[in-house]
C-alpha cells in the first residue's frame, strides 16, 4: 500500500515515542527526526533505525529536503511551534500541533476530526483533554450538557518541565477544548499531580451536568460505551475504571489511562494518548490525501 | 500602642473552615467574622473556597457564594486587617487571582503538594506583580522526608515566596516530626517560616508551639477549629497560650472569646471534634479535606467511612483526589459483596 511521508520536529520523549508509533502505521512512512540536540537520545534511536535526522532545526530541513514529507509532527514548544507553524504553511505541508500554541483548530480523533482533515495546522489540545472529550461529547450527543468538569490526575514523573511551569495553560486550553469540541456549554478542568511510587497510571474524572430534564439514562451508558470502544481502536489502554454513575442530571464517568509502553513508561498514559491521538489524526490525513490521488 | 507582634497570625476559618460546612458560607456570616476578627486586630484573614480561587466544582463541592464576593464582603469590613485568599495551582489560575487582587486581597498564599513546588512559580510571580505578600504552603508535609521538604520549600523562597509554610494537611505529624522539619528549614531559608496544622490527633495546639519554638513566626489558627477534618488548631486558645507564654499576637483575647461565641458557634452545625472519621484521618495520613466526601461516599455504598480513608491512605492518594474516594468506596463494596455472598 501506498504510504504518505511524515516527519517529526522535536526529538524528545514525544518525538522519539511517535517514530516508534509510526513503525506500526500502514498508511504513514517517517523519514526524518527534526531536532537541535545532536546528542539526544531520541536522535540516537533515529539513526539506529536508519531515520535521517536534522539537528539544525526546521529552517535548515526545509531549505533541502522538501518532498522528504507531506506532514509533520510538531513535538516541540508553544514558542517554537509559532515559527514552525508559519515555515510549513508557507511550503504547504499539515502539521499537527502537539504544543499548547493551539494556532489551529482543536481536533479530538473520535470527536471532530472529520471536520478538519484539510486543515493545514491541527492543535491536539492537551492530555487531559483527548482523554475527556470524547466522554464529553459522548454524552452530549444524546443529552445536551450545561457543564462538564474534568480532573485529570498523572503521575508527577510524566509531567515535565514545561507542563510544570506553565500549569494555567493546561486548565485554560483543556476548559476551552471542552467546550468547543466536547459541546459543554460550560466546561472546567482540574489537574492533579501525585508523587507516588510506583507511578500510577493517569485517571481522568468526568462530571457532565445535563440540561435539566433531558437525562436519558440508558442512551448515555450506552454513548459512553461505544465510545470507550472508539477511542480503545487507537489508545489500547484507555479504559473505565468502573460504571458511570448516574444521579439526577449528573454522570460521573471514570476513567484509566494505560500507555502503550513504546518509549514512555506504562504510567505515562497522559503522553501516550497524545502521541496515539496524533498518529491516528496524521493517518486519516494521509488516507484523504492518497484517495485525493486516485 | 501596638508593639510589634511576636507572632503573626492568620485566621483560616473562612477558607479551612469552609470544608467543614460544605462550602456554604453566606454574604452575612462572612461579614459579621470578618468584622469582628479585624476589631480583635487580627493582621491575616483568609478567605476563599475551601480548595483554593476556582476551587467551586463537582469534585470539591460548589460554592453557596461566589467566593469573589466573599471577599469583597470581607475587604470591606476589614480597616486594619489584610484579606488573604488561597491558589491551588491546577485548580486555581493566575486569572483568579488578578480578580482577587483587583477586589482588595493583598497576600496571595500558593499552595502545592509537598514535592511539587515547581508548579507554582508563575503564580508566585504575579502575585508579586499585583504588589500582594506571598506565602508558599507546602501541603501534606508529613508526605515527604525532611530533606524534600526543604528542597522544596527552598524553591518557593526562589520563587519569591515572602513566606514559606510547613503545612500539616492531614493532620498526621508528631511534634518531634514538626520540630524536625521547622528547625530544618529555619537553618537553610531566609524568609519567613509559618505552620498550619490540623487537629485530627489533637496535636494542633501541641504542634503549634514547637513550631514557635523552632523559630516559625506565622502561624494559622481557625477560631472554634472551624476547619476541615478535626480543624486547625484554636485561634483563641492558642492567641491564651501565646499570651501566658510572653508572646505578643496583638490580638484582642476577650473580643476573640466572643467572637467564638456569639458568631462563629452559631456558624456550625456541631461543635468540632475529634470523632471516628477525623482521627483516622490523623492515623493514617490522609487528606482532612476528605472528610465529608468519605462520609457520604460510605453512605452511599453502604460500608465503614473508616476503611475507605485507611485504603486512601495507603494509596496515597494526595489533596484534591476527591474523585479518589468514589472509586475506592466502590471497590471496597465490591469486595465486601464476594466476601459475604
Amino acid at each position: 500500500m501506498e504510504k504518505v511521508k511524515v516527519a517529526i520536529i522535536g526529538t524528545g520523549n514525544i518525538g522519539t515515542d511517535l517514530m516508534l508509533k509510526l513503525e506500526r502505521s500502514e498508511t504513514l512512512q517517517l523519514t526524518a527526526l527534526i531536532g537541535i540536540d545532536p546528542d539526544s537520545d531520541g536522535v540516537k534511536r533515529a539513526k539506529e533505525r536508519g531515520y535521517k535526522t536534522f539537528t539544525d532545526g526546521l529552517e535548515d530541513f526545509l531549505k533541502m529536503n522538501e518532498s522528504l514529507a507531506e506532514i509533520f509532527f510538531d513535538a516541540t514548544s508553544a514558542k517554537a511551534h509559532v515559527r514552525h507553524a508559519k515555515l510549513l504553511k508557507a511550503e504547504g505541508k499539515q502539521v499537527l500541533d502537539l504544543t499548547p500554541a493551539a494556532r489551529g483548530p482543536f481536533v479530538v480523533p473520535t470527536v471532530n476530526l472529520g471536520e478538519h482533515l484539510d486543515a493545514e495546522n491541527i492543535n491536539l489540545i492537551t492530555c487531559g483533554g483527548q482523554a475527556t472529550i470524547p466522554m464529553v461529547h459522548a454524552v452530549n450527543r444524546v443529552c445536551s450538557v450545561d457543564y462538564a468538569e474534568i480532573v485529570a490526575t498523572i503521575s508527577s514523573k510524566s509531567a515535565g518541565p514545561g507542563t510544570r511551569a506553565n500549569i494555567d495553560e493546561f486548565t485554560q486550553t483543556t476548559s476551552l477544548g471542552i467546550e468547543k469540541v466536547g459541546g459543554a456549554k460550560k466546561g472546567k478542568a482540574i489537574i492533579i499531580l501525585n508523587p507516588a511510587e510506583p507511578p500510577i497510571l493517569m485517571r481522568d474524572t468526568v462530571y457532565a451536568l445535563v440540561e435539566e430534564g433531558a437525562m436519558d439514562e440508558d442512551k448515555v451508558r450506552e454513548s459512553i460505551k461505544e465510545m470507550e470502544a472508539s477511542v480503545q481502536s487507537y489508545v489500547p489502554g484507555y479504559h473505565l475504571r468502573t460504571e458511570p454513575i448516574i444521579e439526577g442530571n449528573r454522570v460521573t464517568v471514570f476513567i484509566e489511562v494505560e500507555g502503550a509502553g513504546d518509549y514512555l513508561p506504562k504510567y505515562s498514559g497522559n503522553l501516550d494518548i497524545m502521541t496515539a491521538a496524533a498518529v491516528k489524526v496524521a493517518e486519516e490525513f494521509a488516507k484523504k490525501k492518497l484517495n485525493g490521488h486516485q | 500602642m501596638t508593639k510589634s507582634r511576636d507572632i503573626t497570625i492568620t485566621e483560616v476559618a473562612l477558607r479551612d473552615g469552609s470544608h467543614a460546612i460544605g462550602h456554604q458560607y453566606t454574604l452575612e456570616q462572612v461579614t459579621a467574622v470578618s468584622k469582628a476578627l479585624d476589631e480583635a486586630n487580627v493582621p491575616y484573614i483568609e478567605v476563599s473556597h475551601g480548595d483554593g480561587l476556582g476551587g467551586s466544582s463537582q469534585q470539591f463541592g460548589t460554592s453557596l457564594t461566589d467566593e469573589m464576593k466573599l471577599i469583597e464582603a470581607a475587604v470591606s469590613v476589614s480597616k486594619q486587617a489584610k484579606v488573604a485568599v488561597l491558589l491551588l495551582p491546577g485548580v486555581g489560575t493566575m486569572k483568579d487571582l488578578r480578580q482577587a487582587a483587583d477586589i482588595g486581597a493583598k497576600m496571595a498564599r500558593v499552595a502545592t503538594h509537598v514535592t511539587e513546588a515547581d508548579v507554582s512559580p508563575q503564580h508566585i510571580n504575579l502575585a508579586k506583580e499585583l504588589g500582594m505578600e506571598t506565602v508558599g504552603f507546602l501541603m501534606m508535609s508529613h508526605m515527604a522526608p525532611v530533606a524534600k521538604l526543604v528542597e522544596q520549600a527552598k524553591l518557593m523562597e526562589s520563587y519569591g515566596a515572602d513566606t514559606v509554610y510547613v503545612v500539616d494537611s492531614a493532620g498526621a505529624l508528631l511534634p518531634y516530626e514538626v520540630r524536625e522539619r521547622i528547625r530544618a528549614m529555619r537553618q537553610e531559608l531566609t524568609v519567613n517560616i509559618g505552620f498550619h496544622g490540623h487537629n485530627n490527633l489533637s496535636l494542633a495546639m501541641a504542634n503549634t508551639l514547637v513550631a514557635i519554638e523552632e523559630g516559625a513566626t506565622r502561624i494559622d489558627g481557625s477560631i472554634r477549629c472551624l476547619g476541615a477534618g478535626a480543624g486547625n488548631t484554636q485561634t483563641e486558645v492558642l492567641i491564651a497560650v501565646l499570651e501566658r507564654m510572653g508572646l505578643n499576637t496583638g490580638v484582642d483575647l476577650y473580643k476573640m472569646m466572643d467572637l467564638a461565641e456569639n458568631i462563629v458557634a452559631p456558624i456550625l452545625k456541631k461543635p468540632q471534634e475529634i470523632a471516628k472519621d477525623s482521627l483516622v484521618m490523623g492515623y493514617a495520613g490522609v487528606y482532612s479535606s476528605f472528610l465529608l466526601h468519605a462520609q457520604r461516599a460510605a453512605k452511599q455504598f453502604d460500608i465503614d467511612s473508616r476503611d475507605i480513608l485507611i485504603e486512601l491512605g495507603k494509596r496515597k492518594v494526595v489533596g484534591g483526589q476527591e474523585d479518589m474516594i468514589i472509586d475506592v468506596a466502590s471497590e471496597i463494596a465490591k469486595r465486601q459483596k464476594i466476601v459475604n455472598a
